[in-house]
């Protein structure tokens, strides 16, 4: 029993010195006082300046993350992947496109004093869950492609301070949507699927809102659950209404689903299909087949024109080789841009090269960031987060050429 | 007195709570019917589609009730089972649409889809059964079980190691696409067509090869009672290792159907199918295998109905994403009122 005692005591005394002595070397070198509210990050001369992906990068979304991934490696490598002298270090999680995956990441990145900020998420499911976690922890997330209204609405408590976002936020992307259906294709009646993902669910709302506004009729509003394979049912459900129109801004699988199934029910044979950017996807034209024929997907869109958008799609196909495989990259490239400099600008060097990086005034800088020239347009962003410009969407049309596997499609319509 | 000794307040609730929900369940019908929203051509699209839905279920069902019946063993690997044959009858049945030879022989092309997928699943479930369960015969009952979960996950990362984790496209086979027009408005999807009588031709042979074969009837003195069976000269392992494979083919077949109806295959895409095959054979009556026919199609047809019908009426929005919770509530509901299930487990009185 003594011994064990002992034993246990040693332990405890020699995990005690080895955390006193990491504790003296960082405290040591560093003679700049932080005053920031909510802390600074001490980078040791050498050490890398740490900044983080929450992407989902696996499963059936993963079209989304590899796309803002590449973009974010892009932006890093640009500046020969250094900052102030120190190297960046990129490290990530798996969001996986769920709230579950948004938590799990939310608490490992959060938990490492290290990161400075976070370029995430893709999914407006994981903002919803992991921005709690990563604005307690002071750092700062910059999504390149949550378009969840309530993100960034400062009434509603999915907003936290922090929070940033270069992609458009739904309440324009539902009114673009509903504006493009009413307008340009005169559609009159329309029905609307989602999926009860707080992206899904807000922008059919916001679209079938804005359509009976405009004096359309709205013949039903269904749902799915993610996991769904069979949509013949509430197809049909939806049938019974006869739309012209059926609006679905899901994700893959169940969007290719609904999309290949809707032309095999009665009275549905003539329906116009329409998606939102999370089925912008180079993989779902093919997955769908045949019924992707002539449907149109709102996403983000990036002149083509732009020369700086060619010398990044230039850069994309020596690094990673290809074309990017979603939307979003131009909206990710600029997001790392921003995050990148406003590091820059905030940090206070040392005599030695320590960085010290004051977290309240790199979010102060973000929130005053005024007529930033990205690849997305002239970003500026406002008190409650929001950095999009509007102009950088647009209305697709998939053709045959797009499910033989060419992409991205060419724009159809733009605001 | 006897019957007032009996009298007890959790089945008073019980009973209760299910002839609420019958009640809700047939006011919900009444309404939406009386709505008139619904044509009969759409009733019966939906039916079919839960009757295509339901046959692949109770072709998965078929399995997890055939070892249930002679091992009294929850093989919770069966929907990897199933998905393993559906991703590699992917892989020839997209070399066969690239290569042009689908285009050309329709007929030889599927036949070959299913030969792969079938013979696939049967390898791996003998392996399995070998390996994983074989070893541990004599043990525990919740031994078995933890092994086939584990089983479960292991085949699942397996294939998520070997062929990743995006979703793939299964090719559109020109052949089976398109609809055949019955009487009126009336029509029916050829995949749909095709699934419902593949999945009923599968069921009837299996039913013959139960009742009137030698391995069949083997099987069934097994299930009556391992020992006896083995002095009467039958060998055990044999038997059980053949009821894996049998059940494994089928569930196969079930893979390639599956992918005929929804053209999508992932690693993953056995757990759904798997849990809802499960619920199919204790619905029906586990260790029965036309109870787990039954309960297949059963949970099809309400999965597909159910939502429109019950609720649709009482003003519920979007009563899809409902359509999981009816299909279970109903599997609640049948077994308080028949706790074997519908058909009742056809198990041996001396269990192993």
């Amino acid at each position: 029993m003594n011994k064990r005692l002992i034993a246990l005591f040693s332990v405890l005394v020699i995990a005690s010195m080895a955390l006193a002595a990491c504790g003296g070397a960082g405290g040591g070198a560093a003679a700049y006082e932080c005053t920031d509210a909510i802390g600074c990050v001490t980078v040791a001369p050498g050490d890398p300046i740490h900044i983080a992906y929450a992407l989902t990068v696996s499963g059936p979304t993963s079209s989304l993350g590899e796309d803002s991934r590449g973009a974010i490696e892009i932006a890093i490598a640009d500046r020969g992947g250094e900052l102030l002298g120190h190297p960046i270090e990129l490290s990530g999680e798996d969001t996986l496109c769920s709230a579950e995956g948004g938590q799990a990441a939310g608490t490992k990145l959060s938990a490492d004093a290290t990161i400075v900020g976070v370029i995430g998420t893709n999914c407006s499911s994981e903002a919803r869950s992991a921005m709690p976690l990563i604005s307690q922890a002071g750092m700062v997330m910059i999504s390149p492609s949550n378009t969840n209204p309530d993100l960034t609405n400062p009434d509603h408590p999915d907003s936290h301070p922090g929070y940033f976002r270069t992609a458009h936020n739904d309440l324009f992307q539902g009114r673009v949507a509903a504006e493009f259906a009413y307008n340009e294709l005169g559609v009159r009646s329309v029905a609307t699927i989602h999926d009860g993902s707080p992206y899904a669910e807000s922008l059919q709302a916001v679209f079938a809102e804005v359509f009976a506004e405009l004096g359309g009729t709205v013949t039903a509003q269904e749902a799915i659950n993610v996991g769904d394979t069979d949509m013949g049912p509430v197809l049909t459900t939806i049938a019974a209404g006869s739309p012209e129109l059926i609006y679905f801004p899901i994700f893959e699988p169940e969007g290719n689903l609904i999309a290949s199934k809707s032309k095999e029910v009665s009275g549905l044979e003539d329906v116009i299909l329409m998606a939102a950017d999370g089925l912008f996807a180079d993989t779902m034209p093919e997955a769908t087949g045949s019924a992707a024929v002539g449907m149109y997907l709102s996403g983000p869109y990036v002149d083509v024109n732009n020369a700086a958008y060619g010398e990044f799609l230039q850069k994309w196909a020596d690094q990673i080789g290809g074309v990017p495989p979603s939307g979003f990259h131009a909206h990710a490239y600029d997001a790392t841009n921003m995050l990148l400099n406003a590091i820059e600008a905030v940090a206070v060097v040392g005599e030695d090269g320590t960085v010290n990086i004051p977290r309240q005034a790199l979010r102060d800088a973000l929130y005053g960031l005024s007529g930033y020239a990205g690849l997305t347009g002239n970003l500026t962003c406002d008190a409650n987060g929001d950095c999009a410009t509007g102009e950088a969407l647009g209305v697709f049309q998939l053709s045959q050429a797009e499910v033989d596997g060419a992409w991205p499609p060419p724009v159809f319509w733009q605001p | 007195m006897q019957s007032l000794k009996r009298f007890n307040w959790t089945d008073v609730f019980m009973w209760v709570v299910g002839a609420a929900l019958l009640i809700l369940t047939i006011i919900g019908s009444y309404l939406t019917l009386q709505q008139g929203k619904y044509t009969t051509v759409q009733w019966f699209d939906l039916a079919v589609f839960g009757l295509a839905q339901g046959s692949v279920y109770a072709l998965i069902a078929l399995g997890y009730t055939l070892v249930y019946g002679i091992l009294r063993m929850i093989n919770f690997a069966h929907g990897e089972i199933f998905m393993s044959g559906a991703y590699l009858g992917y892989f020839v049945a997209t070399s066969m649409q690239r290569s042009g030879f689908m285009q050309e022989n329709p007929l030889l092309g599927i036949a070959l889809i299913f030969l792969t997928a079938m013979t696939t699943s049967a390898i791996l479930a003998a392996i399995l059964e070998r390996i994983a369960y074989r070893p541990l015969r004599g043990a525990p009952r919740l031994v078995p079980l933890i092994t086939a979960i584990g089983a479960s996950f292991f085949l699942q990362y397996v294939f998520r190691g070997l062929f990743g984790t995006q979703n793939r496209a299964y090719p559109e086979i020109a052949y089976i696409q398109g609809a055949i027009p019955l009487f009126g408005n009336f029509q029916i999807q050829k995949i749909q067509l095709i699934v419902i009588i593949a999945a009923a031709v599968m069921m009837a042979a299996l039913a013959f090869f139960v009742q009137y074969t030698k391995t069949g009837k083997a099987m069934r003195a097994v299930s009556e009672d391992k020992s006896v069976a083995a002095l009467m000269g039958i060998d055990v392992d044999k038997i059980i290792t053949r009821t894996f494979v049998i059940g494994a083919a089928l569930a196969g077949a079930a893979g390639v159907l599956y992918c005929f109806m929804f053209r999508i295959v992932t690693f993953y895409m056995g757990f759904i199918p798997g849990l809802k095959a499960f619920t199919s054979a204790v619905l029906g009556g586990i260790g029965n295998p036309p109870g787990a026919m039954l309960g297949g199609l059963f949970l099809g047809i309400f999965e597909s109905l159910g939502p429109t019908l019950f609720l649709d009426g009482l003003g519920i929005p979007a009563p899809y994403q409902l359509k999981d919770v009816i299909a279970f509530t109903m599997l609640v509901m049948i077994l308080i009122f028949r706790p074997t299930g519908i058909l009742g487990e056809r198990l041996s009185k001396t269990k192993a």
